[in-house]
């Protein structure tokens, strides 16, 4: 694993996610009230984002037989539309729409120094195991 | 007004962030999967990540001088939302980054499933906790 790169990636990642606006949570809880007083840009990141993925996943990733400094590609081969799948976005879109936090700004938003950051971010990791062990018990994998 | 230009090229920052990852190491850039994976198995690169995620958000206001969002949310919501985007990214496999940015560039079904039901239920929620009084 070239380590450079990861380091690279993560801050470009945090540094955009501080621009873009998405770790001002009053600005996510306006873009997903689009019954109230709606602000819209947000979906400019996603949109952004995926000008950038699109083409890099269509037409380079496919091509390329392993990635530039590491043995092989990791990317999820499953394709059927499970029920976890569904229970799980639907579980992770309220707690989104309670706070305004998503995983990535989540964690970039330490950076605030921020004692409510910190208590979601610490909450939020102890939902990951308490999913992780969902999947064991529930869902068999 | 223009307010399209920051989220639009913070959109594209990340984007390339997401490119790097997968072209050079071969990763898919999904944030809840790489903080699990940073408590689980401590592999360096995930740590490394998320340290260049804060790194890269404290950057942005020192260079910008645009002063640190504030968060006002109480502790009950911060607690069950937390537990709620822990569990939900972990059981759905994956977040806004994961499904949004990297999946539905792969034109993976599950992740526009995935990204469509989120979204929906996020909405949902604000609705009912902006406009209906308490959830």
């Amino acid at each position: 694993m070239n380590l450079v790169t990861v380091l690279i990636s993560g801050v470009l990642f945090g540094f955009g996610l501080a621009l873009s606006g998405m770790t001002d949570v009053g600005k996510v809880i306006g873009f997903l009230d689009v019954t109230g007083s709606w602000d819209p840009s947000l979906i400019f990141v996603m949109g952004g984002g995926l000008l950038v993925t699109t083409p890099v996943f269509q037409l380079l990733v496919k091509q390329m037989s392993r990635p530039l400094l590491a043995k092989e590609f990791n990317i999820p081969q499953r394709t059927d539309v499970s029920f976890d799948l569904i229970i799980g976005a639907a579980t992770f879109g309220v707690g989104w729409g309670l706070v305004g936090l998503c995983p990535g700004p989540a964690i970039a938003s330490l950076a605030y120094m921020n004692e409510d950051v910190l208590l979601f971010a610490v909450c939020m990791v102890a939902g990951l195991f308490l999913g992780e062990s969902i999947n064991r018990k529930v869902f068999n994998h | 007004m223009m307010e399209f230009i920051p989220a639009l090229s913070g959109g594209m920052i990340i984007g390339l962030a997401a490119s790097l990852m997968i072209l050079v190491v071969g990763r898919i850039s999904g944030i809840s999967g790489i903080a699990f994976g940073a408590l689980n198995d401590w592999k360096p690169w995930t740590l490394l990540f998320l340290l260049g995620l804060i790194t890269g958000a404290a950057s942005f206001h020192l260079i910008s001088g645009v002063p640190i969002p504030r968060l006002e949310v109480d502790n009950q919501r911060l607690i069950a939302g937390g537990l709620l985007v822990g569990i939900g990214t972990k059981i759905g496999a994956g977040c806004t980054s994961g499904h949004g940015i990297c999946g539905l560039a792969r034109l993976s079904k599950r992740s526009l499933v995935a990204t469509t039901v989120f979204i929906s239920f996020g909405i949902f929620t604000v609705y009912a906790t902006q406009h209906g009084g308490s959830l």
